[in-house]
């Protein structure tokens, strides 16, 4: 019997049993059983989605908010293990299990010679288990976990080669940022349960409008606005694992993971977790205009300076890493200026043209061997088709060129911004609006380096020996490693990867045409996400956006004549004539703009102030502590201390000890007079 | 006339022979068990004396029982006695010291 109940909990459990088998009876099952059990598991989660979301969309079901499991009580506060799935969340379970389960093909071909397939298969299994138990949670206790468990499969992904010290250091980076997001997210929802008594959803929107007027005095004569307090406090969560400045510094260095990962974790689903949770909690967010307004201004400033740093870079996975980020900031705006439906649409196209770019990255990764400098590839359209065309299909999506996906979605939070009255929503359209020309001019520039332009590498002919040898360092698959050739150097030509790489490109490459036009009608403009995101009638940006609205067709015409396109189309001329044409003015331009290139080249120094500040003050504070704390107060004065005190005591005890019988008879007797006659005083 | 007084003052000079003999003697073992049976001995005394004088034959009971302990530990005494200069060759009070903290 297919009930509701039965279908979610399979969806959810099925990825969980595939990382099961794959994880602890690896080498029993062997590679394709591994590779079988977690494809055929997530494979399973995908159509049942397919599924929930056509009966949600249809209406053949109405929102599902049931408890299933009690994992505790504790006085009055009941934590359940719950779903609560509604459009919204059947949205994200499709996107999730849609991009994981390519991303398993992928691996397929990406991780073919790697001696820890059958690891990865487990790690990106369990991956996608916590993404949905995440989204599919029906209270906070329960998001917290998933929010915490793809954390910790990030960072267990980021370390995947634990061998290499850069990713072993990305990943206690990414580990360590994290968790300053998780703090001020764990004291939201601390704030949550102490003012609302209960960590169920729909208990706590419901009470929301509560929250109006109600102060909070956190620092003694200061009261602020209770709705900012937990507004901003969740919202530092999603900082942390949406990678907004200033907590973005992980995600670059995030890109020492397989690029499966960065395509399905880094890009396409666990970043975007904190974007879900802001739409998830809109009815929170709607109670004050100070945390949107925070949100706002944090988003633009990510989505323009991220973005900015992505011109400068020469390694293809963070170039896509910095338009991510870019990206995201987009959609922070968005929720921002309470077009949570618009961060939402933006979420999902970009999910799949962003996995398509980092799927194809890494495509090219594998046709170069390992290599992922753009300045030692260019001309790979003639080796590498499939890839090429659907790279260009996720650039000009990402772009938002007329038409495509991206379009939609990013025109709609252009626009959504522009008829926003929030605070500090000006700045926020000039840096949305020059973003659109960044974005524009690194994704060519990426473009025209990689597949365009003239040969930078050199095929050294195989000598003797060669192959053999190539081969055992094949083994090690990594992805900066060159073997022994010199950068730039091949064994033999590049060459298309194979299918189970191509395809993925391919299904990706669709709903990256397709998915905007179709879906923005309903998503943003319609009553799609009705009861599960709650916008006040005063803050409704996207009504008044929805106004001018005629239909996609009408929309990509109307948008030729817009700012968002002219912006694009600049950034499109001024790459393709700087790279495509003129390849010396790029230097130029770089010498001209020396201390400009030097800002970006560095990303303004914030790694670096970090690094001094946190990283080598919490050495010193730790130094300070071991040394003064630890080793002078508690083992030298509590520890040897008290020893050495009893030590003393005793070596002038021992001297009365002497041995010998007279001493102590005489000891007796002077003991019995002092007794005696102490009795006979006292008895006087 | 021998009063009481008497045979309290031989007892306290008897029970003073024996501390001195505990205290000063450095030398010989043995001469420290004899001075702790004279100890005995002057209590025996005391004990003897108050019992005539009282009319209580209490106190003779009293040192028949402690001089039946007195022979057992002289005993005892010299058994450990003859096993110490076994295994360490003297009795020389000043060089048993291995008790010594």
């Amino acid at each position: 019997m297919l009930t509701p109940k039965l279908i979610l909990t399979v969806i959810a459990l099925a990825p969980l049993f595939g990382a099961v088998v794959a994880g602890l009876f690896g080498r029993q099952v062997g590679r394709a059983g591994a590779h079988g059990v977690t494809i055929t598991g997530v494979a399973l989660s995908c159509v049942l989605s397919i599924y929930v979301f056509y009966l949600l969309a249809s209406g053949g079901w109405g929102t599902f908010n049931e408890n299933l499991y009690t994992w505790f009580e504790v006085g009055p506060i009941h934590a359940h293990v719950g779903f609560l799935v509604d459009r919204l969340t059947a949205t994200m379970m499709i996107v999730v299990t849609f991009v994981s389960l390519l991303v398993h093909v992928y691996t397929i071909g990406y991780m073919a010679d790697d001696p820890g397939y059958q690891r990865f298969f487990s790690y990106i299994s369990l991956f996608t288990f916590s993404m949905l138990m995440l989204v599919m949670s029906n209270n906070f206790l329960q998001l917290f976990f998933g929010w915490e468990a793809v954390g910790l499969v990030s960072y267990l992904l980021i370390g995947f080669w634990f061998k290499r010290p850069s990713a072993i250091f990305a990943n206690m980076k990414a580990f360590l940022v994290n968790r300053v997001g998780d703090f001020g997210f764990l004291l939201g929802i601390a704030a949550v349960l102490f003012f609302f008594h209960s960590l169920d959803y729909q208990t706590v929107f419901a009470a929301a409008p509560t929250l109006e007027g109600k102060t909070i005095e956190l620092v003694p004569g200061h009261a602020w606005s209770l709705a900012t307090v937990i507004g901003v406090l969740l919202f530092i969560g999603a900082m942390g694992k949406s990678a907004q400045v200033p907590l973005h510094v992980w995600l670059p260095d995030s890109m020492e993971g397989p690029t499966p990962i960065s395509a399905l974790i880094h890009a396409a689903t666990m970043v975007t977790a904190g974007i879900f949770m802001v739409a998830r909690m809109s009815p929170l967010y709607e109670m004050s205009d100070a945390a949107l307004s925070f949100v706002l201004v944090i988003g633009a400033t990510t989505a323009l300076f991220t973005g900015l740093i992505g011109i400068v870079q020469n390694d293809i996975k963070r170039v896509v890493a910095y338009s991510t980020l870019s990206q995201l900031g987009y959609m922070t705006v968005a929720l921002g200026a309470s077009a949570y439906s618009a961060a939402v649409f933006h979420l999902m196209t970009h999910a799949f043209f962003k996995a398509l770019l980092f799927l194809g990255a890494g495509s090219v990764i594998i046709a170069m061997h390992h290599e992922q400098d753009m300045r030692h590839m260019g001309g790979l359209r003639r080796y590498m088709p499939v890839t090429f065309l659907t790279a260009w299909i996720g650039t000009l999506a990402l772009t938002g060129m007329p038409g495509f996906s991206g379009f939609y979605s990013k025109d709609a939070i252009i626009e959504a911004v522009k008829e926003s009255h929030r605070w500090g929503s000006g700045y926020a359209y000039a840096c949305v609006l020059l973003g659109v020309f960044v974005t524009a001019f690194y994704s060519f520039r990426l473009l025209y380096l990689t597949f365009h332009g003239k040969e930078r590498f050199v095929v050294d002919p195989p000598k003797h020996g060669h192959g053999h040898q190539h081969a055992a360092h094949h083994d090690a698959a990594h992805d900066d490693h060159h073997g022994h050739h010199a950068p730039g150097h091949l064994a033999h030509a590049p060459h298309e990867s194979p299918w189970v790489v191509t395809l993925p490109l391919v299904l990706l490459a669709i709903p990256s045409i397709l998915v905007g036009g179709i879906l923005i009608g309903p998503m943003l403009y319609g009553d799609f996400f009705a009861g599960a995101i709650q916008v006040h009638e005063a803050n409704d940006v996207l009504k008044e956006v929805g106004n001018e609205f005629h239909g996609p067709l009408a929309m990509a015409l109307h948008g030729f004549t817009q700012w968002p396109f002219l912006l694009a189309f600049a950034g499109f001329a001024s790459a393709t004539y700087v790279y495509l044409f003129n390849p010396a003015l790029a230097g130029k331009a770089a010498a001209v703009f020396a201390p400009l290139v030097r800002l970006l080249q560095n990303k303004y120094w914030i790694d670096e102030l970090y690094f001094a500040l946190f990283a080598r003050g919490g050495v010193l504070l730790g130094r300070g502590l071991w040394k003064g704390g630890d080793v002078a107060v508690i083992d030298d004065g509590l520890v040897n201390g008290s020893a050495g005190l009893v030590e003393r005591f005793a070596l002038a005890l021992r001297r009365v000890q002497s041995g010998f019988l007279y001493h102590y008879a005489f000891a007796m007797i002077l003991g019995l007079v002092l007794l005696l006659g102490g009795l006979w005083l006292a008895a006087r | 006339m021998i009063t009481l007084a008497h045979y309290i003052v031989l007892g306290a000079m008897l029970f003073s022979i024996s501390i001195a003999g505990i205290l000063i003697n450095r030398k010989n073992l043995i001469i420290l068990l004899m001075a702790i049976e004279l100890m005995l001995l002057a209590v025996n005394i005391n004990f003897v004396a108050f019992s005539r004088f009282l009319g209580d034959a209490g106190g003779q009971v009293f040192v028949f029982f402690i001089l039946t302990v007195a022979a057992a530990e002289s005993a005892i005494g010299l058994a450990i006695l003859v096993v110490l200069f076994r295994n360490r060759s003297t009795i020389n009070v000043a060089e048993i010291d291995s008790m010594r903290g």
